[in-house]
């Protein structure tokens, strides 16, 4: 079993919580993912790693409540375990191979949106604790609703944006790559998108624009997570790749966004899926 | 005299009953029935059925033991050289192997020697069920406790671990999903091999002989196994982890939604019970579901399917003759009202304009002249082109094993399809690491794993017996 030790609500419907769960964190590398079940009847649900601690045997996890076993996970709390929870799974971020001359000759645009602001933060304080500043725009629809921001000003040198104007730039994430880029002069060689598909998917357009080498991390459905089922497939570059071994972190410039979109959707309408058996399932009882 | 008795027929569900339960579709014997089938054996001088068995179960000698009525007795003999007589009773081809062999299949039909192993299986599981047996410790032997690692709860770390745990050894089972078992829990299904009566009580029947299991740890990217050896304090690490990745055909359409890899379907069915509505894992819904292969894989994967109410179909390149699923898992799926399509090969899937499968192209093939593998190669049919419509695709056209180990273990060898290399004795190139069953030899059966994970495991013994 695997305690839950802290929880908190960084926005609404999003959740922060650590968990116990020592091999995990002994291992972990920022850019990796880990599968949580609540239960017996659970799912096998993937998250992003979104901070560890290897002596004190936690790592970090932040859900969004999308549907029934989102919501699940969500309405634990510290003191209940979940039933298990493995990984780290998939690929460390490729940054974790580059020597530090390497990382200090290069300029990091990290791009964050919604739930996807978490798991950009490991990445972007393993590269400060190597003594690079990283430039991180987090967008949000409103200045409500941003996340780990605190955080990540820590860490890195931070652009917020918000769709409505409420903080920061008035627009999304694409306006203010633009913005750096073409009005401020900001030159970057390499950024790391994270955030909902259809984020990932404008934001490597614009990069693309910029020849900027982008890579995005990939939030595909999964079962087992390590290569068995091949729920997770995408395509990239025309060949059929396996997020959970693959991946998660692919060429943003090549993925078939569309066809990923698509394969999230599978089980839209679904009534294992449904939000509204959330509502009236027994662990809100 | 004796062969004048005809083979006992065993208890079965009917057909248009279990097509819509999970329950097990073989009721097996009833001991009268096991003692009237026992003794229509020979007790050939020269077993032939041993040299079927790729374990060799002294088989004669076990159904002795049965005719005289002494059950476990039966189950002594098979345990020298089986750790899971309930399984393979259940999932051996016996049609290629034992029975294959048994001289009254010459002109009648073979001592149904599957089923005999299941039913001393099965009572052996009652009675130790029965006895409620401590945790034995075992380290007093020649193993004195020295610590050993499996990767993988499958049939062939489980047979690897039972044995050393019987020699001494303090050994540990590592499993990456959160259940026991491996392909026998997420790949076979419950009709076939049942889970709790017979699957978790063989499992139970290991853990009473010391060996510790831990789950949810993915040897490779939780822990390497140079971990294990440097940092944990095992001596030697058996590599049990099967061939677990899908193979895919590469034809257009292939990700369409509604397309899935036989081991997904059936892990969402077996493992994660997708098919129960108290269960959180939601299953594609379709009303006529395609499987693609002709394998035991494809016969599971199709007759699931149509156990959660699709109209489900087999298409398979070659012909009936080829088929490489167990006899008994076509008829039965016969029965249960699949349909064959045979001498078919999926060429194109066609998904409708939200990328959603709604039909296969298929082409007829022909059987040409033998190809490698000895079976008539197909060769399609110019200008044959067909339509099938369906709402789910299936592609059950074997596995691979997963690099994940050979990818973070330095020094260990492995061939051009991802198996790692090992010798007979479970040897690798490695001195240290030992390796067995689907990890080596690629998808196989569940006797071969066992055998292979027994074999290792003396090659362990006498690797730390000699290493002192």
């Amino acid at each position: 079993m695997f305690n839950i030790l802290t929880k908190r609500e960084l926005a609404p419907s999003i959740f922060e919580m650590r968990v116990h769960a020592p091999r995990v964190a002994a291992s972990a590398q920022p850019g990796q993912f880990l599968i949580v079940r609540t239960d017996e009847e659970g799912e096998r649900i993937p998250l992003t790693i979104c901070d560890f601690n290897r002596e004190e045997g936690w790592v970090t996890i932040v859900t969004q409540i999308v549907g029934y076993s989102s919501g699940r996970i969500c309405a634990m709390e510290p003191g209940d375990a979940f039933a298990d929870l493995t990984g780290p799974l998939g690929r460390p971020s490729d940054i974790l191979e580059m020597s530090d001359e390497e990382l200090r000759i290069h300029k990091f645009l990290f791009v964050a949106g919604g739930v996807g602001t978490a798991p950009v933060y490991p990445q972007v304080k393993w590269l400060h604790e190597h003594g690079v500043e990283a430039d991180v725009i987090i967008g949000a629809k409103t200045k409500g609703l941003f996340t780990y921001v605190d955080e990540m000003k820590q860490v890195g040198r931070v652009h917020l944006c918000t769709d409505d104007g409420s903080e920061g730039f008035h627009g999304m994430v694409t306006g203010l790559i633009e913005q750096l880029i073409e009005k401020e002069g900001r030159e970057f060689d390499r950024c790391v998108v994270i955030g909902p598909m259809i984020m990932m998917k404008f934001a490597s357009l614009t990069t693309k624009k910029y020849n900027l080498p982008t890579v995005v991390s990939l939030n595909a459905l999964m079962v087992d997570g390590t290569g068995m089922c091949g729920a997770c497939r995408v395509t990239v570059d025309g060949q059929t790749r396996f997020t959970c071994v693959d991946g998660p972190e692919f060429d943003g410039h090549l993925v078939d966004y569309d066809e990923a979109m698509r394969r999230q959707n599978m089980y839209r309408g679904n009534p294992k899926t449904d939000i509204t058996k959330h509502q009236n399932c027994k662990c809100h009882g | 005299m004796a062969e004048r008795i005809p083979r006992v027929k065993p208890r079965e569900q009917d057909p248009a009953v279990r097509a819509g339960n999970f329950e097990e579709v073989s009721l097996g014997y009833t001991e009268e029935m096991a003692l009237r089938e026992a003794s229509r054996c020979l007790n050939c001088k020269n077993p032939r059925c041993m040299e079927g068995c790729p374990v060799h179960i002294h088989i004669p000698e076990f159904i002795a033991r049965l005719r005289e009525g002494d059950i476990s007795g039966a189950a002594e003999v098979i345990g020298r050289d089986s750790s899971l007589p309930s399984v393979c009773g259940r999932v051996c081809p016996q049609e290629h192997q034992c029975e294959g062999k048994c001289v009254l299949g010459i002109k009648g039909e073979p001592v149904a020697i599957g089923l005999l192993e299941r039913f001393v299986g099965d009572e052996q599981i009652k009675r130790a069920a029965q006895k409620h047996e401590a945790a034995a410790d075992l380290t007093a032997g020649p193993g004195r406790g020295r610590k050993v690692a499996v990767v993988g709860s499958g049939p062939s770390g489980l047979a690897c671990a039972s044995d050393l745990a019987r020699l001494g050894y303090k050994v540990k089972i590592f499993e990456a999903l959160h259940k026991v078992g491996g392909v026998l829990v997420y790949g076979i299904p419950e009709f076939r091999l049942p889970k709790d009566a017979v699957v978790a009580r063989e499992i139970e029947a290991v853990k009473r002989l010391g060996v510790e299991i831990e789950t949810d740890v993915v040897v490779g990217r939780t822990v390497t196994v140079d971990d294990l050896l440097d940092k944990e304090g095992y001596e030697a690490v058996f590599i049990g982890s099967g061939a677990g990745l899908p193979r895919f055909m590469g034809i257009p359409g292939e990700n369409a939604n509604g397309v899935f890899s036989a081991n997904e379907f059936l892990t969402r069915v077996n493992l994660m019970r997708a098919n129960d509505p108290c269960h959180d894992t939601p299953l594609y819904e379709a009303k006529r579901v395609v499987v693609v292969g002709g394998g035991n894989v494809a016969m599971d994967a199709v007759r699931t399917a149509k156990r959660t109410g699709a109209e489900a179909w087999i298409v398979y390149r070659r012909s009936e003759a080829e088929l490489p699923a167990r006899a008994e898992e076509v008829h039965h799926a016969r029965q249960e009202g699949i349909t064959f399509r045979m001498l078919t090969n999926p060429v194109e899937i066609i998904a409708d304009e939200k990328g959603t499968v709604k039909a296969i192209d298929c082409v007829e093939m022909e059987l040409g002249e033998p190809d490698e593998s000895g079976r008539r190669r197909p060769v399609e049919k110019p200008g044959s082109r067909f339509r099938i419509e369906c709402d789910e695709v299936i592609m059950a056209l074997g596995t691979s094993p997963n690099p994940l180990i050979k990818h973070t273990t330095p020094g260990l060898a492995t061939d051009r399809r991802g198996c790692i290399t090992a010798d007979e004795e479970g040897r690798t190139s490695r001195p240290e690491v030992f390796a067995g069953g689907d990890a080596v030899t690629g998808a196989a059966t569940v006797i071969l794993a066992m055998g292979a994970g027994r074999k290792a495991a003396a090659s362990i013994h006498e690797y730390l017996q000699a290493k002192k």
